[in-house]
């Protein structure tokens, strides 16, 4: 059995809101083995964010992890207390976040941001942290590493940010790099270059879970993807098959709406309606009401997350059929 | 059977909140709101009017008369014949502070509200024209705020004469200068946001941008400064009292007798601390009831 | 030459910067636009595309050149005499979260307009005239007396674009659309726009950053970059043939949602883009070009026509495979 460096087992999150509980993250297990890039692919509100932020112990009041647990390296770490959540963080695993001027503090050198980080976790000498911070930036590919050591965030390209900010989640080799987003701020070009080095990071050891609404980013860097719809793995599979062969409705329809838009044609497919209110969750499948395929059944019963073939699951009642047939 | 899911969709994914009721309904749907699920709001409402009811009906309510005085009853420890006790000019202050709350409503509230009238205007204006206009408006205010405001009371004090009106004129051009302030620097904010941009781009005019769209959008500040002006106006007024300039003894204000009882703080801590207390329910009552009102008026602060 | 709805004339727009630096979003940027058409505009953040569109709409004043829109030349009119033609040309932003204001209802903030322009005689009609706007970008009627904040980013896209459209404009600046938006809810809006497009017949300058939106939306593209139009011809013949060497990177970098290509190893453009407070001299893409010579550090390349596409580079001929 491959070693795994992240397993999710059904991970639920809560929020208490005035008109009731709902569940942004509602029993998800996923694994990211060791040296490979996972993609959670997803609308917004469809809990793909509050997952990554779950697993790195940094949800925001009300919210709650209330089942499940997380396994990093094969160590339970949902219930660790706070400080050592802080010793983990930045350590073993990392984030980086979509919008990298404001995951920066503007009036401190960037350089000193990254210096911070090694210090906190290490107790190494002013120069050896400065030495390894330059090493790193290198290693992202900043160029003219002394000169930027020194800038301001304000001073730097959101690209330039976006690599100093993978230089601080990396510079304590940490085994999983969580990145929510890492490319929607940036320029084509530049994201380009950015998936690139998240690929010399897989290559370098370190294994990498991305969340993405951009299916073009999930099929370019990812080996396998987690398509979620409001809080629920809908579907999963090696990115290949899931791209070739997308089982579930919801995919299948956000497939279609990319590649009719790439096709061109007269009008656009479309998944009809927008995602479901969480207050208000059909009593069966949550994508029931925005599904064409979709009877009496789908609309009172909870399909399961279920093998279509081999490694290839999805959480429909008609796919199970489809493939029966 | 997509465009019936799109319906079916489109009702649950919804909230059913206001959808059916027409524009006039709308502010007493808000109100219901605001007491059904805003208990402080109503308390603090309730207690704001028995409070002007009380001010109004002072002759009726009690058996004393403002100024009558009691030599014999100097000073008395409140019970007895005496609810709150007499000053020391034997002057029921019960009685006084009925009647002290007509001058102290008046007082807190007007100057308040016309200071923060001129300061909105004026702080939109500069806002949003800029330029000299903004220099202007901003250095007159500047000025304002750098004199201390009890010394700027007193100069305009002595320019216009004693009297009510006199008292609200003052206390408006002592307080509008903070309130241009804060208006303007968030007119500023407001200025360069996209539905600014968007309404600009329609056609709408200038004044009807300031009215429409950043007015509005100021209430909430606009409302926080004007319960916190309140007191500064019920004390700025005590003080002017107290320097000869305000409402003039034997007449009541809070102001006035929590100065006067000061002498007394350790005899008759209650001539001070009476009508102080009545200070700090009202301005409590306003910034409650203040609170509330933002809560429903503000439409992004509803929760779903 | 009657034929353009809209036309920029050698259009610059300088914007002072610290450091007694000025930004130059626009420099000389001459494009048509013809009736009836949508142009996509296209570029990556900071090239000038924004302030290229709200320049047309004279939301911002150009700092040298001229927008003639109807043979009539609006940079020169005064402010009065614009606002005739202002009801003409509307705007739709790109965030729909950002453009509406948060304390008016809908039917207020679709109302404004109508009110503005006075194109309903009393308050019945103008919420009639709202409802009816509502109708045509699919927000059901009901929603009348709702806040922005209480619907999904589709549905105020779709608020903020029954406002552009209420006062029936000819020309209308589309700022980024659908970028703020997830895919299912894009595809909607775009079909939507087309849809109103031939219904009511508008003219769009569609600005965005996302090469496959413009392709399925434009008749003809514009690439932009630091402030200057490298290349601009009919859409299919850009995106087929791109002569220009910073449009093909542009296509290259796209990630195609398609795994089996992701072998084929694409290049990469080097560096970081130029400041647009500093551009390079001669041609301002040759820093990060592969194929930049002297020549391109000294002269800068003008726009020319080569077929049917106009492209500005010294050595387009030469790159094209």
């Amino acid at each position: 059995m491959e070693q795994k460096t992240l397993e999710v087992r059904n991970l639920t999150v809560c929020f208490r809101t005035e008109k009731g509980i709902i569940r942004p993250v509602n029993g998800v297990s996923l694994d990211v083995p060791a040296g490979s890039i996972v993609g959670i692919v997803g609308e917004s509100g469809c809990g793909k964010s509050m997952t990554a932020r779950a697993v790195m112990g940094l949800l925001r009041y009300p919210g709650k992890v209330t089942e499940g647990s997380v396994l990093l390296n094969g160590r339970d770490i949902t219930n660790l207390t706070e400080k050592e959540r802080r010793k983990l963080r930045g350590a073993e695993v990392s984030m980086i976040f979509q919008e990298p001027m404001t995951s920066l503090n503007p009036v401190v050198r960037v350089g000193k941001q990254v210096e911070e980080a090694i210090r906190l976790h290490t107790d190494c000498t002013k120069e050896e942290a400065k030495a390894r911070t330059l090493e790193m930036f290198r290693e992202v590919e900043i160029p003219e590493a002394e000169t930027r050591y020194k800038c301001y965030p304000h001073q730097l390209s959101g690209g330039l940010r976006q690599r100093v900010l993978i230089a601080m989640a990396m510079i304590c080799k940490p085994s999983l790099l969580i990145a929510d987003e890492p490319t929607t701020a940036l320029d084509v070009t530049v994201e380009a270059q950015i998936l690139k080095l998240l690929e010399q990071l897989r290559d370098g050891g370190t294994s990498v879970l991305i969340i993405s609404h951009d299916l073009g980013v999930i099929a370019k860097v990812c080996d396998y993807v987690y398509v979620m719809y409001a809080g629920r793995i809908v579907e999963e599979a090696e990115t290949e098959v899931i791209f070739r062969r997308p089982a579930h409705p919801y995919t299948q329809g956000l497939f279609r709406s990319v590649a009719s838009l790439r096709e061109g044609g007269s009008t656009l497919e479309t998944i009809p309606g927008v995602v479901p209110n969480l207050h208000r969750l059909p009593a069966g499948c949550s994508f029931s009401l925005r599904c064409g395929e979709c009877d009496a059944r789908c609309e009172q019963e909870l399909p399961e997350l279920k093998e279509t073939e081999p490694g290839h699951k999805a959480r429909c009642f008609r796919t199970g059929k489809e493939a029966a047939e | 059977m997509l465009r019936k899911k799109r319906e079916q969709l489109e009702q649950a994914a919804d909230i059913r909140l206001q959808s059916q009721i027409g524009e006039e309904e709308r502010f007493w749907f808000l109100m219901r709101r605001m007491a059904r699920e805003n208990k402080t709001a109503v308390i603090s409402f309730i207690f704001i009017v028995l409070m002007i009811l009380a001010a109004i009906l002072a002759p009726v309510l009690t058996v004393y008369e403002e100024n009558d005085m009691d030599l014999m009853n100097r000073l008395s420890a409140p019970g007895g014949a005496h609810l709150l006790g007499t000053d020391e000019g034997g002057r029921d202050v019960l009685t006084r502070l009925l009647y002290g709350a007509r001058v102290s409503l008046l007082i807190g509230v007007i100057p308040a509200l016309l200071s923060l009238i001129l300061g909105a205007v004026l702080g939109v204006i500069a806002g949003y024209r800029g330029g000299i206009t903004d220099t202007i408006i901003m250095r007159i205010a500047d000025v304002t705020l750098a004199f201390p405001s009890m010394l700027l009371a007193m100069v305009i004090m002595y320019a216009l004469g004693g009297g009510l009106i006199n008292v609200f004129l003052t206390l408006t051009l002592v307080n509008w200068a903070s309130v241009a302030r804060v208006v303007r620097s968030q007119t500023l904010q407001l200025k360069n946001s996209e539905f600014v941009e968007a309404a600009r781009v329609m056609g709408v005019s200038n004044r009807k941008i300031m009215m429409r769209h950043i007015l509005p959008n100021c209430l909430p500040t606009l409302l926080v400064l004007f319960t916190l002006n309140i007191p500064t106006s019920i004390l700025t007024e005590s003080s002017l009292s107290f320097l000869g300039l305000g409402v003039q003894p034997p007449n009541a204000s809070w102001g006035l007798m929590i100065n006067t009882g000061r002498q007394y703080l350790f005899t008759a801590p209650w001539l001070s601390f009476v009508p102080g207390i009545a200070i700090m329910l009202t301005v409590l009552a306003f910034n409650f009831l203040g609170n509330g009102l933002l809560d429903v008026l503000d439409p992004r602060q509803k929760k779903q | 030459m009657s034929e353009y709805l809209l036309e920029t004339r050698e259009i610059t727009k300088e914007f002072p910067a610290a450091g007694k630096k000025t930004v130059h979003a626009v420099s000389g940027v001459s494009l048509q636009i013809r009736e009836g058409e949508t142009l996509g505009l296209v570029g990556e953040s900071g090239c000038g595309k924004s302030t290229l569109g709200r320049l047309m709409i004279r939301t911002l004043k150009p700092t040298s050149g001229e927008v003639w829109y109807r043979r009539q030349n609006i940079t020169a009119m005064k402010d009065k005499a614009f606002l005739l033609m202002r009801k003409e040309m509307q705007l739709i932003f790109q965030d729909p979260y950002a453009s509406l204001d948060p304390r008016m209802t809908v039917r207020d903030l679709v109302a404004e307009p109508i009110e503005t322009w006075k194109l309903c005689p009393n308050r019945e009609a103008v919420t009639e005239k709202v409802k009816e706007l509502l109708n045509a970008v699919g927000v059901p009627e009901e929603f009348l007396y709702r806040y922005p904040h209480q619907f999904s980013g589709g549905q105020r896209q779709r608020i903020g674009i029954a406002r552009a459209i209420a006062a029936e404009p000819a020309f209308i600046v589309c700022d980024e659309p659908v970028s703020a938006l997830d895919v299912s809810v894009q595809n909607q809006i775009l079909n939507l726009l087309k849809e109103l497009k031939i219904s009511r017949k508008l003219t769009y300058l569609f600005i965005s950053h996302d090469l496959s939106v413009v392709r399925y939306l434009a008749d003809r593209v514009c690439i932009m970059f630091l402030g200057k139009i490298c290349e601009l011809g009919p859409t299919e013949e850009v995106y087929r043939h791109p002569k220009h060497p910073y449009t093909r990177f542009l296509l290259d970098a796209v990630p195609e949602p398609d795994p089996s290509l992701r072998g084929k190893e694409i290049r990469l453009l080097k560096g970081e883009p130029p400041s647009p407070a500093d551009p390079p001299s001669g041609c301002s893409f040759r820093t990060r070009c592969p194929y930049a010579t002297e020549r391109c550090a000294t002269e800068e390349p003008a726009l020319r026509e080569i077929g049917n596409v106009q492209a500005a580079c010294h050595y387009a001929e030469g790159i094209q495979e």
